[in-house]
């Protein structure tokens, strides 16, 4: 109890909205917890901006639980960036639009391509003059599985 | 209203999911050690493979009917039912994760039309995460999880029931007269909580159906069986009687038990085994925030191996003291395994017990000081336990475990295990 008092005391000095002196009531009470220690002496300078360290899997993900990632096999995305062994994620949340990169799934295969669509055609276009467009045959179904939303190629293994 | 969402053959849509070749397949996956069938796709119960199966009894199946079998890849289908979850819970305000595939929902207070809305929740799981489900809805959970077993019937086998409750049911939304044509319809070991046995008895006292049972005295329930089925009677009329629970209540026995990749002689091996036992049990009891006092172990040759000589024995101690400490629990397990254990064996199974649960909070008062958990243990344990969250099971463990490196003798078959394509870095799946 005489800890979180002292605290308390300390906290005035520091916290204008607090500077009128309050009460303490009498008893066990509970005090919000602080995010940073206090310590005696001059308050540190950076404790008014103290923020959160930038978090990528917040920053690249929009929807966790839709989100997945693969590992790309193949330099048929070489031109969009998407290297022979990058991981790319994938979510599935979004509804793929003509132009998005997506993962499709071609004859029980995944496959990244970009989507391109029209009102009467589907094409999957890869980004390597090297590869061929896939165009989906007579009684042949192409599902598309998820947009991708970023990659990752690491560097200097 | 309460909900009940549950995953359609769950570990089968798992491994959909990441190996798009399996769709439209009849598959299975396997117990652990590849022994059998514990979830089947629609195609492979099409083919006539009963849960729990043997697999070698059906092996034949993959050369004839391309049958696809897997060994159980249980963190694939956490993380999958972790996500399920998350989205079901979407549905109403308060879920009770019932098991890893099934959770109900209460819908208590939510406006507006149901069914939509379940419609809604459907989609999106199966959008976002692949997994094909079916909602139940009903004023009871007897009776959602009534309206979830016809929802699914409706959608596998056609003329079950009437078409439009394939996926979603809402027995809250039906007249008297087609709720009671529903029940009609049902089995009476298909309600939950009669089971096999129990089914039998009220068949042959002439209780046929749901219906038979919906209209049973509920006193007569109770003399002729118990509370439990007169409960189910209350249910069945949309009376609840079984409380929904958000928060699951803390297990009163943590068991750790497992057959062996191949059979082992040794007592170092087996000690090994029930070292790993005995921490698996330690961490889950640590979770649950519990101390244990009184610990069980027992080794087993296999029945099945016929010719084999056969040896089975277990024992137990209590603890001096209330622990959740894996070195305490270690030892008193492997002081256990000392006693039980016989030379000149094939052990086929191992497994270890704690009973006797209780809050960590209450403390007994002990003579042996030594005994009790001092403040730097329980710190260890958390440190162990945080360290092999983050850095993966195993990474710290007792040395009696035995080393990672070296051949484990009771390791588990898992010859079909696809790969962590949500857990492990290096085992994603591949697009190309």
């Amino acid at each position: 109890m005489l800890l979180v008092y002292c605290y308390f005391i300390q906290y005035l000095d520091i916290m204008p909205q607090l500077s009128t002196p309050q009460p303490l009531p009498p008893g066990p009470f509970l005090v919000n917890a602080f995010t940073a220690s206090v310590q005696a002496g001059f308050p540190s300078p950076a404790e008014d901006h103290q923020v959160e360290r930038i978090d990528l899997m917040h920053q690249l993900i929009k929807h966790p639980q839709a989100t997945f990632m693969l590992r790309v096999s193949g330099q048929s995305m070489r031109d969009a960036g998407i290297l022979d062994g990058s991981v790319v994620l994938v979510d599935k949340a979004i509804k793929p639009e003509s132009g998005h990169i997506v993962i499709a799934v071609v004859d029980g295969d995944f496959t990244c391509k970009t989507l391109q669509t029209s009102p009467n055609s589907f094409r999957l276009v890869s980004a390597n003059p090297d590869f061929a467009d896939i165009v989906p045959t007579e009684g042949q179904t192409i599902e598309v599985w998820g947009v991708v939303v970023a990659s990752i190629v690491q560097h200097g293994k | 209203m309460l909900a009940l969402v549950d995953g359609n053959n769950f570990y089968c849509s798992c491994e959909r999911v990441f190996q798009p070749r399996l769709k439209n397949r009849p598959v299975v996956v396997l117990s652990n050690n590849d022994g059998c069938a514990i979830a089947r796709s629609d195609e492979a119960k099409a083919l006539g493979i009963k849960m729990g199966t043997p697999w070698f009894k059906i092996r034949h199946l993959e050369e004839e009917a391309g049958l696809v079998a897997m060994s159980a890849n249980f963190a694939l289908y956490g993380d999958m039912s972790d996500r399920m979850m998350t989205l079901a819970a979407g549905l109403g305000h308060m879920q009770e994760v019932y098991s890893i595939d099934e959770s109900f929902i209460d819908l208590s207070g939510i406006p507006g039309d149901l069914v939509r809305r379940a419609r809604i929740i459907r989609r999106r799981i199966h959008q976002w995460i692949g997994i094909p489900t079916c909602i139940g809805i009903g004023p009871t959970k007897t009776l959602a999880k009534l309206a979830n077993a016809i929802a699914k019937s409706a959608e596998r086998k056609p003329g079950s029931y009437p078409a439009h409750h394939a996926q979603i049911c809402h027995l809250g939304a039906c007249s008297r007269e087609e709720l009671g044509q529903l029940l009609q319809a049902t089995e009476v070991g298909d309600v939950w909580g009669v089971g096999p046995r129990i089914g039998a008895q009220l068949r042959a006292q002439g209780v046929h159906t749901a219906l038979d049972l919906q209209r049973m005295n509920p006193a007569a329930a109770k003399a002729g069986w118990s509370v439990m089925l007169e409960k189910t009677v209350r249910e069945l009329n949309g009376v609840p009687c079984i409380e929904f629970e958000d928060e699951p209540p803390a297990k009163q026995q943590i068991a750790c038990t497992r057959s062996f990749g191949h059979p082992i002689t040794e007592l170092q091996d087996l000690q090994e085994a029930i070292t790993e036992f005995a921490c698996r049990a330690a961490e889950k009891l640590r979770r649950q925030n519990s101390h244990t006092v009184h610990i069980m172990a027992f080794i087993r040759t296999s029945p099945f191996r016929e010719k084999d000589p056969q040896y089975s024995h277990s024992a137990s101690i209590p603890l001096p003291s209330p622990t959740s400490d894996s070195a305490h629990i270690t030892q008193a397990a492997s002081a256990i395994l000392k006693h039980i254990y016989r030379p000149g064996f094939k052990y086929a199974k191992a497994g270890v017990m704690l009973m006797d649960l209780q809050p960590a909070t209450r403390r007994q008062l002990t003579l042996d000081l030594d005994a009790e958990m001092p403040e730097n243990r329980v710190r260890l344990m958390q440190a162990m336990d945080e360290v092999n969250q983050r850095f993966g099971r195993g990474t710290l463990h007792l040395a009696s475990a035995g080393t990672t490196g070296r051949h484990r003798a009771w390791a588990m078959k898992q010859e079909r295990l696809s790969s962590g394509f949500t857990t492990d870095w290096t085992g994603l799946a591949v697009t190309f």
